[in-house]
Order: C-alpha cells, then structure tokens, then sequence
C-alpha cells in the first residue's frame, strides 16, 4: 500500500523545462559594488540604492536563521548571481509585439497566454522571468479604475512617494536574515496601489519564473489597498529542474488601510527537487501585512513545490476590528522540506484571526506547521481560532505543529484544534472497490482533505490548484 | 444443475489473513439472476470471502478459483475487478471527509464507464440519476453534498451502500450485513432496493444473520458458511430452519455433519 503510494507521488515536473533565451547576466558574487550595479540595471535614484546598501550593511551583521525544522547545507552566497534578465529586455519592449517570442512561449507553455485576447477574461498578469517583468497586461483597463499595477522597478520611478512610503513599512529592512538580503538585491516583483473605496475591477496576478542557472531570484511585492478599497491578488511560481539547488528569496508587504480588503492566494510549485532530495528551489520568503481599522486580510496559500520552504505569511492587526486570516494547503513528498505557518499579531480591539492549514506529507518528506498568536494588552476581546490537520500518506514522512501562543490580555479568546490523520487503507479500499483507481484515489481523499483552504481560492484557481495536487500526486500509488 | 453459464464459480478456495487460514475450501456457483443468502456464525469467514472476491489487500488466495464472467477474478487489480461488475456492499462502511458523496459516485461511476470504452457521463444526466437513487433508498437528496459516509449514521451508511450500488449498476452484487442495525423500515427499504435490481442479468449474493430479511428477499439458494467453508446448502427453507435452531447442530464433529448433510 505504502509503495504503491510512494510510485504514485513519483511523478514528472511539468514545469521543468528549460527557455532557450539569451541572458545577461551577473558574474555569481556578492558585494556593494554588485548592488550598486543591481540599481544601475533598474536605473534608479539614489535613494533607493542607499536604502539596498544600508540593508546590506545591517545583512552582514545578521545570522542565518537556524529554528526552523529544516535541513540543508548553508547556501553560499558568494555562488550566485544576483541578476540575470533576457537580453531583449535590455530595449524595454513597448508592447508585446517587441517581447521576445521565445518569452511569451515560455509562459504560454505554463499555461499563461499572455495576449490579452487569450488570457482568462478577468485577470491581469504581470510576468516575471528571472530578475525582470516581461510584460504586465491590462493595464489600460486598470489605469481607468485608478488601480495601478506595474513592475515595482517601474514603480520606483513613477510613484517615488507612494513607494518611500511604503516599502519596508510592514517589513523592517533587518527583519530577518532573507528579508535584509532581499532588501539589498531585490529585483522585481509587482507593485499594486488600490485608491480609496475601489473595488479592483480584475483578479491581480504575478507569474514568476526562474530560468536562467545559478541565480537567485528575489521578489519584492507591495500592496497597498487605500481606505474602503478591495484587491485579490495571485501569485504563481516555477522553476526548471536542474541539479543545483537555486534560491528564491522574497519580501511581500501588503498594507490594508481602514475598511480596505486585500485577498492574496499563492499557488508555489517551484521545482521540489528529485526524489532523493536533488536539486531544487530553496524557497526563503517574508510575507506580512498590516491592518489598519476594520481591514481585512486573507492569506491563502498552495504548497506544492521547492525543496526547502520557510514561510509564515503574517497579519499585524494594528487597527480596531480588523480581520487577519490564513488558509493553507502544504504538500511535501520525496524529500522536500516545509517549514510553514503564519504569525497574527492582534494589536486593536475586537480583532479576529483564523488559521486553517491542511499539511500533507509523503513519501519521505517532512512538513511543520508553525504559527504565533500573540494578543498584545490592547487587544480588548480579541479572538483566534486555530485549526491545523495533517495528513499522512505512508510511514516515512514527518509531520509536525508548533503552534504559540502569547496572551497578554485576558478578555482574549484563544481557540486551538489539531488533528493527524493518514490516507488509510480501507479509503482506499472502498474507492478501488468502486473502480477508482489509486491515483485517483489518492489525489481525491488528498482534496476532500484540502477542500476548507480550495474553496478559499478564487474559482478559477481553485480548479488549478486542484489539478496541481493531481499532477504531484501521480504516481504515488501503483 | 441447468445449462447457463455461471456468473460466478468459487471452486476449492483457501484463503489466509495476517497468515490465519480463514476460508478453507469453498465452493460456491452463481448463476445470472440468482439471490444466493449467506448465514453462518459470527466470525466464520462470511465478510472476509467478500473480502477476497473483491480483493482487498492483507488478504491472499492460498489455491482454488473464482471466476467471474469468464475472467480470472484471483488475478485482477481491486478496482479492475470492480469494473468487470463486482460490487460489495460494506458491513462498516467508512468515511472520506471532505469528499462529496457526488463527486465519489461519478468518477467511480466514470471511471466503470471509461473501462467499458464508454464516455464520462454528463453531471446534469448523473444528478438526476442521482437524485432517483437517493430517492429510492430514503435518503435525503442533501445527503449527495456532504462527503461520503461522513457524520452519517449507522443506517444511513447501510442506505448510501444501496445507492451506490443503484449507480454503479454491477452484475453481482455482494451486500455484507447490509440489514444488520436497521430497524424494520430501513430494512423493507434495502430489501426493496435489492428486489428493484433483481433482473436475469444480474445476482445477489446477501450475506445477514436474520431470517427476517429474507421474508422480504426471497432468495434462490440459502447456503451455511462455518469455519470457512459452506456446510449446508438449501432453498430459502433452510433459514427459516436456522432460525429455529441455530447454528450449533451444523457445526458438530464431521461425521455428525455428514448425517445432516
Ligand atoms: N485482519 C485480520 N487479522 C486476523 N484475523 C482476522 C482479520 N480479519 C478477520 N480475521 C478473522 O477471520 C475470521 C473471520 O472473520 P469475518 O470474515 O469477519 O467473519 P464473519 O463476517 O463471518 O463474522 C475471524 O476469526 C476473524 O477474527
Ligand atoms: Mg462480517
């Protein structure tokens, strides 16, 4: 039963493929002078490369985190290269027609048609490859509705204000060990302004790809969601499937001003590795956002891919009656590791949290779920609720929670359930005695068992992320 | 014996779980149309034979044949054996949280179809079809929403059985105490579930402690299972028999039992 299951987790990478692109790119290293040249690529005003330097300084003081349940040899950062971009990018293409075709294939073969006549009615796309944007659509239709979302590199420039603002207010630059690196070599990533009392017309998207061998791809994301405002955002990510193991390093901060809404779902299916740990992305990622009074932000998270994840996707409820929540699906088979959770951290009054996660271990992998609740002495009636299943398939695979929590008000009302439970033997019985077979099998008890995070999802994701746990899980029943 | 083909023949079959022999040389022929019952005291072997003929894994054929339709049924995957018409009824149905009772039945019953050559059946023709099925055996038509067997009661499982059965349409039909724990009502409406399926192609094999049920069915053949193998056979006489002596004079020294026999 067991084996069958391991032979049905052992399947392809769909995404492994490799673009025939010609890139310019960095000589691996990592110094001042790298980041200063980083800033001439992305030609920005000084401010921004003193704010990349001043971040490098606090980095070299700081210590790579070591908590987590995870295990890996110490990356070596002199080894990467921190910014690789397709030499036809170099002329900033004005429209699709001057992209690079071999760009739009690769997206296209990802399922991401990126003319807008193909794309999903509905959703706009900014794709990113490598350390660049290559094209972001919709954007006139945005512009009408006042939303802007662009290339965060695009923004530095035209919204300086919006972006001093902003950048590094959720997240400090010396927040943790990859965020202080990410603020010294980011490259891109999406920049998303929502005005007040707007509902973004369109689902808000950001593809990111790594191409390009030994480097390193580090995103920056921020949202900022004015008074009364209402965004849903996806983020979606693949790799090639190489031998080496590649690092991606991101830092998202969203910023849900009063009343606002900021939905944000990430479907990650970095390449996980092979099935005896080889290669794969190290996916090393900040994510928080802020709520001002009576805001609401959703975190909704698909993990299927990357080697090693470290990630807690976070809500600091700042303002009265403010809303944080997070829903979480994590798969992890062969040998992937995922150290995964999120930190609520009630602030205002009457603030509520709720926290869902479904963690799925296969195959020899080992998965932790690792959250904080903290209610600070000003949260006055404060609640969270708390539930985190794990689901085993087969004998070898880990799963872990460490759930914390840190009261400091009384009126507080802290709720926390867990349960471990397998893919048991007379499940699959009965499906295979209906004439299922055990893939099939598998992948639908896995579902059933994820369906509180899916139906968070907007549809058309839902639907992917489903397919998505599908295609992982092929194979490992025979 | 008449000159149909079988639709199902058990010959000489030993079979072990966890190395235990539990069934020890049993025979058994089904012919197409035919409600065999199955009696015999607890822990006889009864579930466990659903159990091999179906082919759950733990549980390994030592020697003899089962043959269904022609096909070797001893050599076949659990869920090909399914697709050539094999259905079981489970005596403790269990549960798959989070998945829709809806979705389960149609890609069980699409993945029946997709076997045969057969396109996958239309969600809307498979909801009506559904709907009738709930119908049928008294159950709620909400009952398709919430995930299979999940929170169910004891009887509502016996019934969600029976609908998947009606669905899946099989050829034999195995139902493991699917009486057991019902009251009266819920007992006429398995009966009736059965009784509306009976047709010349297609057999029941129903295995239940009480005669009560069989009131209800009338089956062709009454056969006694103890200690593995089939000790007595007869018409439905034979349970009224049982149910006014028991078990126990079946079950004496060989010798004693080749009297009877
Ligand atoms: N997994 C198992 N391991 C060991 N013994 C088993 C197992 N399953 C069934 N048995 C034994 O096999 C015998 C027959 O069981 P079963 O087929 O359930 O009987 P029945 O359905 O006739 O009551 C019993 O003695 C039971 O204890
Ligand atoms: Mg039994």
């Amino acid at each position: 039963m067991t084996e069958q299951i391991d032979k049905a987790l052992a399947r392809e990478y769909e995404a492994g493929f490799v673009s025939d692109v010609e890139s310019e790119t960095f000589e691996p290293g990592l110094n001042e002078d790298v980041i200063r040249r980083i800033s001439v690529m992305k030609g920005e005003p000084e401010w921004m490369l003193e704010w990349r330097l001043s971040a490098f300084r606090e980095w070299l003081e700081m210590e790579e985190p070591e908590w987590a349940l995870v295990d890996y040899p110490k990356v070596d950062f002199q080894a990467i290269s921190y910014y690789s971009a397709p030499k036809s990018m170099k002329d900033k293409p004005k429209s699709l027609d001057e992209v690079d075709p071999e760009l739009l294939r690769t997206y296209e073969k990802l399922g991401i048609p990126l003319i807008e006549q193909q794309m999903l009615a509905g959703i706009a796309v900014d794709a990113v490859f490598d350390s660049v944007s290559v094209v972001t659509t919709f954007r006139e239709k945005l512009e009408e509705a006042g939303v802007i979302f662009c290339p965060i590199s695009e923004a530095v420039h035209k919204y300086p204000d919006l972006v001093k603002k902003y950048l590094g207010s959720v997240v400090p630059k010396k927040d943790n060990y990859y965020a202080a690196l990410n603020c010294a070599v980011f490259t891109d990533g999406s920049f998303v302004y929502i005005p007040k009392g707007t509902r973004c017309p369109m689902e808000l998207s950001t593809y990111f790809r790594i191409n390009e061998q030994n480097t390193g791809q580090f995103e920056r994301t921020l949202i900022v969601a004015d008074e009364g405002s209402h965004v849903s955002y996806l983020e979606g990510c693949t790799a090639p499937q190489r031998d080496e193991n590649q690092l991606h390093a991101a830092v998202v901060e969203l910023v849900a001003m009063d009343n606002a809404e900021i939905k944000y779902s990430t479907v990650q299916n970095w390449y996980p590795g092979d099935e005896n740990g080889k290669g794969g992305i190290y996916n090393f990622v900040t994510k928080r956002g802020i709520c001002h009074t009576s805001a609401k932000i959703s975190w909704t998270q698909v993990e299927t891919g990357s080697s090693v994840t470290w990630k807690y996707p976070s809500c600091v409820l700042k303002g009265d009656n403010s809303v944080g929540e997070f829903y979480s699906v994590a798969l992890t088979r062969g040998r992937q590791q995922a150290d995964t959770g999120t930190k609520m951290i009630h602030l205002g009054k009457n603030t509520k949290s709720t926290i869902i996660t479904k963690g799925i271990s296969a195959g020899r992998s080992n998965n932790s779920y690792r959250g904080l609740v903290r209610m600070n002495p000003g949260a006055q009636g404060a609640r969270n609720f708390t539930q985190c299943d794990s689901l085993l398939i087969g004998d070898q695979c880990g799963a872990h929670t460490f759930p914390y929590v840190e009261s400091r008000n009384p009126s507080a009302i802290i709720e926390h359930e867990a349960t471990t439970s397998k893919v048991s033997d007379e499940q699959m019985y009965l499906c295979r005695q209906r004439g299922l077979d055990p893939e099939k099998a598998v992948s639908m008890i896995v579902n059933g068992f994820c369906k509180e995070v899916f139906k968070e999802l907007p549809m058309e994701f839902a639907v992917e992320a489903g397919k998505l746990l599908e295609i992982s899980l092929e194979g490992s029943v025979g | 014996m008449s000159n149909t083909q079988s639709l199902l023949t058990i010959e000489e079959l030993y079979a072990s779980v966890e190395e235990k022999q539990i069934i020890k040389g049993l025979n058994l022929d089904v012919k197409p149309g035919e409600v065999h019952a199955i009696m015999g005291p607890n822990g006889a072997g009864k579930s466990t034979l659903g159990y091999v003929l179906s082919g759950r894994d733990g549980y390994s054929v030592e020697s003899g044949s089962a043959v269904l339709d022609g096909q070797d049924l001893l050599e076949m995957e659990t869920e090909d054996r399914a697709r050539a018409g094999l259905f079981l009824a489970f005596q403790y149905p269990v549960e798959i949280p989070g998945v829709s009772n809806l979705e389960f039945l149609k890609a069980s019953v699409d993945a029946q179809r997709e076997a045969r050559g057969e396109e996958a059946i239309t969600s809307a023709e498979f909801l009506k079809e559904a709907k009738a099925a709930c119908k049928q055996v008294n159950l709620p038509v909400s009952f398709l929403k919430r995930g299979v067997n999940e929170g169910f009661s004891g009887g509502e499982k016996k019934r969600n059985e029976l609908m998947q059965m009606l669905l899946l349409k099989p050829k034999l039909c195995i139902l493991d105490e699917t009486d057991s724990g019902l009251d009266i009502d819920a007992l006429q409406v398995v009966a009736e579930g059965v009784n509306s399926q009976r047709s010349a192609d297609r057999s029941f094999i129903v295995v239940t402690h009480y005669q009560r049920l069989l009131d209800y069915i009338k089956p062709d053949f009454v056969h006694v299972l103890s200690d593995g193998k089939i000790v007595k056979s007869g018409d439905a006489s034979l349970a009224l028999e049982l149910e006014a002596q028991g078990y126990a004079w079946l079950q004496k020294e060989p010798a004693e039992d080749e009297l009877e026999g």
